[in-house]
């Protein structure tokens, strides 16, 4: 199989894709989903508890791999999920 | 994780708080819809106070309560007749029509092609869930050929309505289609309307698990969502015509984009003429 060489960005090094934090509103979910089923990153999953509407909120299953695209929030229907992006660590 | 459960939700300013959350079922795609309409105007910087939201009979109806502006919540069918004369009153309001498929195109059907004839400004969204959802899931003008509601339970025979070209050779400047899925071209596209003078529709197909999925093998919401991943192609400017939406296939894109001299400037031109005397 030929080896192929991929192009790297030239500044690879300092760019840094940025971090979220999730904030879930777990009492207004209606466990329809979506928000697990259309991560890119596959950040959420379902959890275990049982909320006030009797459905299972998704909680974050790893933060660190959120890159604050929002599309939970954009796709959410209830408006129960919204991402706030981490001010960088040691500085941009 | 949620260490501070008290900072609020980013679209909560235009809301009203006291009646969210909505009564929308698990799955609706019409908080989708509020969401991305919210996302649009905030993200234009728009000033709240500068636009009125009309909302006609049928679920999507409630968004005229659940948003923080100037909003009525009109008898069926009447949302664009009721926008007409706001927009006329007070031309400087962005009037913004957000209602169902039932209400726009079956009740309020000769409001819509008479309004995008005269190519008033006002922008309508329409959510269409292809039944009557609220009233329990009859069939509607939009239902598509076959499919099972509570009123064609043998299968719909009847063909539906075509919305984007209806708009289209009516006389709409702005039409378009998306799903509820397309979330980012959905916002970019209320943007893009709220921003262009004219009459401008966008149709939004939206999935209705409870009522419409569950009698056409689609059960949950994320089955029709992913059903309308799976069917759904993008093809931007090409004939509104043969945008069909059928079980195998939905067109979706941008269909019309012109520009025309709207009804109310024409209006106010003519008063300003007659009023200086130069009546002919």
């Amino acid at each position: 199989m030929p080896v192929r060489i991929w192009r790297k960005p030239l500044d690879l090094e300092k760019a840094k894709p940025p971090r979220g934090e999730i904030h879930i509103i777990k009492d207004r979910c209606k466990g329809c989903g979506y928000c697990i089923e259309y991560c890119p990153r596959r950040v959420l999953e379902e959890s275990d508890e049982i909320n006030k509407r009797g459905v299972h909120p998704p909680k974050v299953e790893e933060e660190s791999k959120c890159v604050v695209c929002s599309f939970c929030t954009a796709v959410c229907p209830d408006f129960a999920i919204f991402v706030v992006e981490k001010p960088c660590e040691g500085g941009c | 994780m949620t260490q501070n459960e008290n900072l609020a939700h980013p679209m909560e300013v235009f809301l009203r708080k006291s009646r969210i959350p909505h009564i929308w079922c698990s799955g609706c795609g019409n908080g989708i819809i509020l969401h991305s309409f919210i996302q649009a105007v905030k993200e234009l910087e728009m000033d709240s106070d500068k636009i009125a939201v009309i909302s006609g009979i049928g679920c999507i109806g409630r968004v005229a309560g659940y948003v923080n502006m100037d909003s009525f919540h009109t008898t069926h069918g009447r949302a664009i007749a009721f926008a007409t004369g706001v927009k006329l009153a007070n031309p400087e309001l962005t009037v913004v029509v957000i209602s169902g498929d039932g209400d726009l195109f079956a009740i309020g059907g000769n409001h819509f092609i008479h309004a995008a004839r005269r190519n008033i400004d006002i922008k309508v969204i329409c959510a269409n869930n292809f039944n009557y959802g609220m009233t329990g899931g009859q069939q509607g003008p939009t239902t598509p050929l076959e499919a099972y509601t509570t009123t064609s339970p043998y299968g719909n025979i009847e063909h539906p309505f075509n919305l984007v070209s209806l708009a289209a050779a009516s006389g709409a400047t702005y039409v378009a289609r998306w799903t509820t899925l397309h979330v980012r071209r959905l916002t970019a596209s209320i943007q893009k309307m709220l921003q262009k003078r004219g009459f401008g529709f966008i149709e939004v197909i939206s999935p209705c698990p409870e009522i419409y999925g569950r009698r056409n093998k689609m059960r949950t919401g994320l089955e029709m969502m992913n059903w309308l991943k799976k069917v759904s192609v993008i093809e931007n400017f090409s004939d509104p015509a043969k945008a069909e939406v059928s079980r195998d296939r939905i067109i979706i894109g941008e269909f019309v984009d012109m520009e025309k001299p709207t009804f109310e400037s024409i209006l106010y031109q003519t008063i300003k003429r007659v009023q200086e005397g130069k009546g002919r």
